[in-house]
């Protein structure tokens, strides 16, 4: 590969980020005019990730993945803008009027669609606005439910040892669930309870969230990632090991119950 | 390529045409495969698991929302997404904005690294290349990846001059990509 001997170091420092400013900005200007350098630069870049893959540690815990997958569910997915414009290109020049007369076709192309996403975009600040406003709603009976300083009380027959029970709201079109469990025993160690669903079509059950209770062995299960329109004739909740989710449940029936 | 790993890539593709249409069980199943280079990546640098698992929610959230900053132009995905874990763990570490756009960065590698076993004996052969390199030359490396250290940091660290630093750390590379070549 033949690349530029004067920016060769700086290719490996550049993709290392350790540039100054003003360094990256030169190398970013040779960059734009120089696709051997490209090339050299993508390929130091490829020799780096080897060394990333050197690294071996634990793996992440299994909170950071119920974390991420609340975090994308509750996210709205809008569409994206429109392609961003490209890089600057050099054929002004050589194309002169025609590409001006091409461009200002394009300006009014754009303006026209521009008012169309305009609407677009107005139509789903509304629908995200609704949207924020259920999610506040949600976010507040959770927090209500999960403050500290709530005193749960539960009416049983006297002398009976408190029972776990859970109740799962689910509402398929949306594939929300709310689940909402109490009074299940602490975990034993590298433990996890997992809750599961299980569909009216006999298929496999499918895995709804893995939960650790509180001290007063209080959990609640908000939205889990479900694939959609999957009716539900069953819910259970299983002991697992700590590293999941799992494919199937395998480990201990905790508590189950079905639809009225 | 063998099948199996085509088999791989072309399910990584797979993966993220489907989280571009909002799929959250294609990105449940994107995280368990990739999430262990990229945390442990980020924990490397970091040394610390809380800021290792802000990094990989990071990276993890921003490719659901922009699916689209990957196609399989920017490289094998593991690749992609150990350079972007480096990059955005070293980000954290010096508590500076990101330095670049995870759209703008394209990694190129020769080797296969689309299976779990491909990986596996990527990192035997990359290990054996680094314990087989000259001693300075291994810390400079290292000390550039892991620890974020500028060339002239490290320079200084070390009392060598600059220009030897910078070339060690390019030469140290390349070697790498060489033994994989061969």
């Amino acid at each position: 590969m033949s690349i530029h001997e004067q920016f060769a170091d700086d290719l490996a420092l550049y993709a290392l980020g350790s540039l100054t400013s003003e360094e990256r900005v030169m190398l970013e200007k040779h960059l734009e005019e120089c696709p051997s350098c490209r090339r050299e630069l993508e390929a130091l870049r490829g020799d780096l990730s080897l060394l990333s893959l050197t690294t071996v540690g634990p793996r992440p815990p299994a909170r950071a993945k119920q974390r991420l997958m609340a975090a994308i569910a509750a996210e709205p997915r809008l569409p994206k803008p429109l392609a961003a414009a490209g890089r600057s290109h050099s054929w002004w020049g050589t194309l002169g009027w025609a590409a001006a007369a091409a461009m200002v076709l394009l300006c009014i192309g754009l303006v026209r669609q521009n008012s169309s996403l305009s609407r677009d975009l107005a139509l789903l600040r509304a629908q995200f606005g609704g949207q924020a406003r259920e999610l506040e709603q949600v976010n507040n009976t959770i927090r209500a439910l999960s403050d500290p300083e709530i005193q749960p009380v539960i009416l049983r027959t006297p002398n009976s040892a408190p029972q776990p029970q859970g109740k799962a709201f689910y509402r398929r079109r949306s594939r929300s669930l709310i689940f909402l469990v109490s009074s299940l025993p602490q975990l034993p160690p590298e433990k996890v309870y997992e809750l599961w669903l299980f569909p009216t079509n006999g298929g496999a059950p499918i895995a709804a969230g893995l939960f650790k209770p509180d001290a007063r062995g209080n959990a609640t299960v908000v939205n889990p990632p479900l694939p959609e329109g999957i009716e539900a004739k069953n819910f259970a909740v299983t002991l697992e090991p700590e590293s999941g989710p799992h494919e199937a449940p395998r480990g201990t029936l905790v508590i189950a119950g079905g639809g009225e | 390529m063998a099948s199996a790993d085509t088999n791989a890539m072309t399910s990584d593709l797979a993966l993220v045409t489907a989280i571009r249409s909002g799929d959250q069980g294609a990105m449940a199943a994107l995280y368990d495969r990739f999430s262990s280079i990229v945390y442990a990546v980020a924990l490397r640098v970091l040394q610390d698991a809380g800021a290792a698992e802000d990094v990989l929610q990071d990276i993890f959230i921003q490719l659901w929302r922009n699916p689209g900053a990957f196609d399989s132009s920017r490289g094998n995905m593991a690749a992609w997404l150990a350079v972007i874990a480096r990059n955005r763990a070293i980000d954290a570490l010096r508590k500076r904005r990101p330095q670049d756009d995870i759209e703008d960065v394209i990694v190129s590698v020769e080797t296969d690294l689309a299976s779990e076993t491909d990986r596996s004996r990527v990192m035997e052969k990359v290990r054996g290349a680094l314990q087989a390199m000259p001693s300075p030359q291994r810390f400079a490396l290292e000390m550039a990846y892991f620890e974020g250290l500028t060339h002239v940091e490290i320079a200084e660290k070390t009392g060598e001059p600059l220009g030897t630093v910078k070339t060690r750390i390019r030469t140290g590379l390349i070697s790498l990509r060489k033994i994989l070549a061969a």
